[in-house]
């Protein structure tokens, strides 16, 4: 564990988002791209993921309004936001993404509404942490090398 | 590394590629993998844009294609390459897991398919089929 006490509350914090299941693995294939070159590499990404989601968000939130609902185009919608969440290793997101995807295939109405709320949720909440997490790694300034989860 | 490889590609010491994916987050994270991996790459966001590349006469030694895309799907432009006599290893990257899925876009012409996300490992599996 480092010395350096804001790197130590860096650490902790990094660990609980996999212990928590916010993260998976891939968020850690991500950090192995990050280098001397390119020392944002991570933040960079993730920043441009909310960025990009937030059209797709927008496009399921119209079509959830529409009556009747289009359930392949809001599967179509929900399968480019998963994939974008998996290549962060957005987990919870990803998952929620996954039981749409269900509802869609059920033509389930009210399951779909439920489970973008709840997908809503988590996306916001990973946001938030992530946010802090970067700030802190600014203040920190830059590690040697990631620490990989256990 | 070979001059002229096997599956194709320029008259060069260096790796290229070419990543095919309308998913910014996507692009930003293969090219940055083939970048550490010392491969000169470029990216476009669709079938046709890869197709209209290689019309312009380049050529790589690697593709990534991503099946669904907008304009022109994955599927079509690995066809439409084949037919143009491309030979480089294309390499379907997806997330489309289910066997029916994953054939329709083999028998369309790759050399090998990978989930998404790509990761280092599966990216050097996908380059150690083009040295083998």
């Amino acid at each position: 564990m480092d010395r350096n006490p804001l790197r130590r509350q860096l650490q902790i914090m990094r660990k609980s988002f996999f212990d928590q299941g916010y993260l998976d693995e891939q968020f850690v294939q991500l950090e192995e791209l990050q280098d001397e070159a390119n020392p944002n590499f991570v933040e960079e990404v993730v920043t441009l993921y909310y960025r990009d989601s937030a059209r797709l968000i927008l496009s399921i939130e119209q079509a959830l309004e529409r009556k009747p609902f289009d359930f392949n185009k809001l599967d179509a919608h929900m399968h480019q936001f998963k994939g974008s969440s998996s290549s962060i290793g957005a987990k919870k997101v990803k998952a929620e993404s996954t039981q749409f995807r269900e509802y869609c295939k059920s033509r389930n109405r009210e399951g779909c509404t439920r489970c973008f709320q709840q997908l809503k949720k988590e996306y916001a909440t990973l946001r938030k942490k992530l946010e802090a997490y970067f700030q802190l790694a600014r203040q920190a300034g830059p590690m040697e090398t990631a620490c990989r989860p256990k | 590394m070979a001059a002229q490889g096997r599956h194709g590609g320029r008259k060069s010491n260096k790796m290229t590629a070419l990543v095919v994916d309308d998913n910014m987050v996507n692009q930003t994270i293969h090219h940055r993998l083939l970048d550490n991996l010392g491969i000169e790459n470029e990216a476009v966001s669709n079938g046709k844009e890869a197709v209209d590349i290689h019309c312009s006469g380049k050529t790589f030694d690697l593709i990534l294609m991503d099946m669904d895309m907008p304009v022109m799907n994955g599927i079509e432009a690995t066809r439409k390459l084949r037919e143009m006599g491309i030979r480089s290893m294309i390499a379907g990257v997806s997330t489309r897991s289910m066997e029916r899925e994953v054939q329709e876009f083999m028998e369309a012409g790759l050399d090998d398919y990978q989930v998404k996300p790509l990761t280092v490992s599966k990216l050097i599996s996908i380059i150690h089929k083009i040295n083998g």
